[in-house]
């Protein structure tokens, strides 16, 4: 049976979704008294972070929607970040994106010869790249970078980065010189209760965008189209549902599974661009990602191998991080967790009406555990921001693991010619 | 008999050597690239890892990565991927420095609750791993990934805090790391077992005892494995699940207990430095359970493999330091040489597998046919 919120569309859902989400923050805001929670810098560092996490994401949608585990994505964010630094240092901003890009998709190349052509196991060859990846920058930035003014063999000079963009008319920006009303700001500068903390919300997230952080959103409908709306798409997902059968029509199984994990590649390879580009730090430097194309991974999961999906996962887990960022006290963190307190009172209530004892009693746990550090504590440390958006996965899957459904064939090998 | 003994190790060794022979080629390229001269940055490295002293640096660094090959290879005979090792074995060795530091034992007993806390550690950390898989059904790849956040980036970089020595520093005291630990709780190391067969070890290097453990650990997974009914269980239920559960042999428990096997294991990776420094810097040496991870693939999870992976990989690792004095080529060439390879070594293998069942199914064929023939 599907209930009325099952028929929407996705992106109805998340909007849905979303708005609840908001509505929770604003309560819990006016409870806590503090307003870092729906303000527009955390709501910037939210859009800007979750960059690089959605494009490994949906480099990993492709992957995977061909049958290939991608966990090598790290290591191709991290080649995304070297090449990425090195194009915009030499070429400018943009061939920066497209030299990152091509260095993300090297990678993948490496993984598709390994995974598709010698049937190597997919975790395996992933492993192998992500250890080998900051070998290579490593050893590039030995060879390149430590001769640059202000490089070494751990970072890069400053890079250049690409132009900006304020939305004309919802949040006051450019139109062709014409400085167009700011309808959002409006609405923000009232004060009303949930209005005016949604509208500056929004306006937060259309104000000075990078038009790379607009290209990166993009590619969400983008690949979602590419992905369940065109011929190329249903070949790619033939190859992860049934590839024999696929074989069967006269597909070229190899050739998919190696343009899915080379594209995989280079979203990687993108995302790593726009960590190295001064959108997020400007530079690169050695581990600046930090584990994101693991938390890409984990956004793909999250989302149930599905576009729309990871960008959900990635702007929830890049979430807790823009609000950290400003927060050096920890208070607005800490308020963090009366929010994971409602979220684990829903799955409880959740859990409750399926019948699922077991899971209601986890969520309970978990709830109270969250309630009682809440109203004991009056900050949290960093470290916990740092580690929610892999806790807030671990929690995720424990209760939701049977509801995710991932490709059918993903992971197995393929051989052709072979049942 | 022995040709087939000689066929079987040639075959066995041919993939890793053919491994070695890439990446010493793809290396070469990259160094002629790059303007170095690679024969030279190879006489160097093998010169410097000739003498003595370089060897017991190779041998302390290759106890950690064995240790931590062996851990990734116990769960790879079952099947299970644990990732996890790296954070297993840096929280372990965190709880174990802090918790030695707290007792007053007589010798013996204090280095083995040493190593008994480190490997209750990460056997529990990872044992959760497998706790999640068997009854909630999350994938131990997943899992162990998400987990490494938590133990690296959560519990250990808060404990560090908490169990600063001399309490909790400022901001601008910078970080110590944990109290260290009495002399009753450290190994002495074993340079006057290695000098009566060689000439006296000198420039202040010492032989880490923790290489004795790690013998005995690979002592105990070879019998363990391939001696014993629950080894024999554990390679059937990682081969084949549902056979061996109709054999009697839970699939869950053997999940269960092989990840936390394994984090045992790694919960000891930690020790070699523990044993040398007696507590946790601020900045232990990182990256061991991934390097381990190759080290069990270029081994093939076999015991003495692992151990020569391991080996190799030291000497990669150390004997590259002469590089950066003698100015031959740059150092990091070594990281990407490892990193080919283990790509080249994992596709060697494969193939390799390839050849042999090839081979199996043309003997089959064969035997077949001359069965039929007969019996015509």
């Amino acid at each position: 049976m599907r209930s009325g919120l099952d028929r929407l569309p996705a992106w109805g859902r998340w909007m849905i979704y979303a708005t609840i989400g908001v509505a929770v923050l604003t309560v819990v805001q006016g409870f806590d008294d503090t307003e870092r929670l729906t303000a527009v810098t955390s709501s910037q560092a939210m859009l800007r972070w979750a960059v690089p996490i959605m494009l490994a994401g949906l480099g990993g949608l492709f992957s995977e929607r061909a049958g290939v585990i991608n966990i090598g994505l790290e290591g191709m964010l991290i080649l995304g970040t070297w090449f990425g630094a090195w194009g915009a240092i030499n070429y400018g901003g943009w061939w920066g994106l497209a030299i990152g890009v091509l260095g993300g998709a090297l990678g993948g190349l490496v993984h598709a010869i390994a995974t598709v052509s010698f049937g190597v196991d997919h975790i395996i060859s992933g492993v192998a790249i992500n250890v080998t990846a900051p070998g290579v920058t490593r050893f590039l930035s030995s060879e390149i970078l430590a001769d640059y003014d202000g490089g070494s063999i751990t970072q890069s000079p400053r890079t250049p980065g690409v132009g900006r963009f304020t939305f004309p008319f919802l949040a006051g920006g450019d139109l062709f010189g014409w400085d167009t009303p700011d309808i959002l700001g409006w609405f923000t500068r009232r004060d009303w209760f949930f209005v005016s903390d949604f509208t500056g919300l929004a306006r937060g997230l259309m104000t000075q965008l990078s038009l790379t952080t607009m290209i990166a959103f993009a590619l969400v409908p983008v690949c979602a189209w590419l992905i369940w709306r065109t011929r190329i798409g249903l070949r790619i997902r033939i190859c992860g549902e049934h590839p024999v059968s696929g074989e069967s029509q006269g597909i070229n199984i190899y050739l998919y599974k190696y343009l899915a994990v080379i594209i995989s590649g280079g979203l990687a390879g993108l995302g790593g661009a726009f960590m190295a580009s001064p959108e997020l730090s400007g530079i690169y430097l050695e581990g600046q990602t930090q584990g994101r194309g693991f938390i890409g991974l984990a956004a793909l999961i999250f989302g149930n191998w599905r576009p729309a999906g990871i960008m959900a996962g990635a702007l929830l887990f890049s979430y807790p991080f823009g609000v950290g960022l400003r927060d050096l006290d920890g208070s607005a963190s800490h308020s963090l967790l009366l929010v994971n307190t409602i979220a684990l009172a829903a799955v409880f209530v959740w859990a409750l009406t399926k019948g699922r004892r077991v899971d209601a009693g986890l969520a309970a746990g978990l709830g109270l555990g969250a309630a009682v550090w809440y109203f004991t504590s009056s900050t949290v440390p960093d470290w916990w921001i740092s580690i929610l958006p892999f806790v807030i996965v671990l929690v995720v899957l424990v209760f939701f693991s049977q509801r995710l459904r991932m490709p059918r064939a993903d992971g197995l090998p393929y051989r052709k010619g072979e049942t | 008999m022995t040709a087939s003994l000689t066929r079987r190790v040639v075959l066995a060794s041919a993939a890793p050597l053919m491994a070695l022979v890439i990446a010493v080629v793809l290396s070469s390229i990259v160094l002629l690239v790059s303007g170095s001269n690679p024969l030279e940055a190879y006489v160097d490295m093998i010169g410097h890892a000739s003498k003595l002293e370089t060897q017991v640096d190779i041998l302390n660094r290759a106890t950690p990565l064995y240790l931590s090959g062996v851990a990734a290879a116990i769960g790879f005979r079952m099947n299970l991927f644990n990732i996890g090792v790296e954070g297993q074995y840096l929280l372990a060795f965190l709880v174990a420095a802090h918790l030695g530091a707290q007792v007053e034992l007589p010798a013996v007993l204090h280095v083995t609750f040493i190593m008994v806390v480190a490997m209750a550690v990460g056997g529990a950390f990872s044992g959760a791993a497998g706790v999640l898989k068997v009854t909630r059904g999350v994938n131990e790849v997943i899992s162990t990934i998400m987990l490494n956040a938590v133990a690296i980036s959560g519990l250990a970089a808060w404990l560090i805090v908490e169990w600063q020595a001399g309490g909790e520093i400022s901001a601008t005291g910078g970080r110590v790391g944990t109290q260290p630990i009495a002399a009753s709780g450290l190994l002495s190391d074993i340079n006057g077992l290695v000098e009566t067969f060689t000439r006296e070890i000198t420039q202040g290097k010492k032989l880490t005892g923790v290489l004795l453990i790690a013998i005995a650990v690979g002592v105990l997974y070879n019998v363990g494995l391939n001696r014993t009914v629950f080894g024999f269980d554990l390679r059937a239920s990682g081969a084949n699940p549902f056979a061996s559960h109709a054999g009697g042999v839970s699939p869950k428990r053997m999940v269960v207990t092989a990840m936390t096997l394994s984090g045992m294991v790694a919960g000891l990776v930690g020790m070699t430095e523990l044993m040398n420094t007696g507590f946790y810097p601020s900045n232990p040496i990182a990256g061991l359970g991934f390097a381990g991870i190759a080290v069990a693939l270029l081994g093939r999870n076999h015991p003495v493999g692992v151990a020569l992976a391991a080996l190799i990989f030291s000497f990669l690792d150390v004997s590259s330091g002469i590089l950066q004095i003698s100015g031959a080529a740059s150092r990091e060439i070594v990281v990407i040489m490892g990193g080919v390879i283990i790509l080249t070594a994992v596709i060697a293998y494969e193939v390799m597998r390839r050849i042999r069942e090839r081979e199996e199914a043309t003997a089959a064929a064969e035997a077949m046919a001359i069965d039929t023939g007969a019996a015509r």
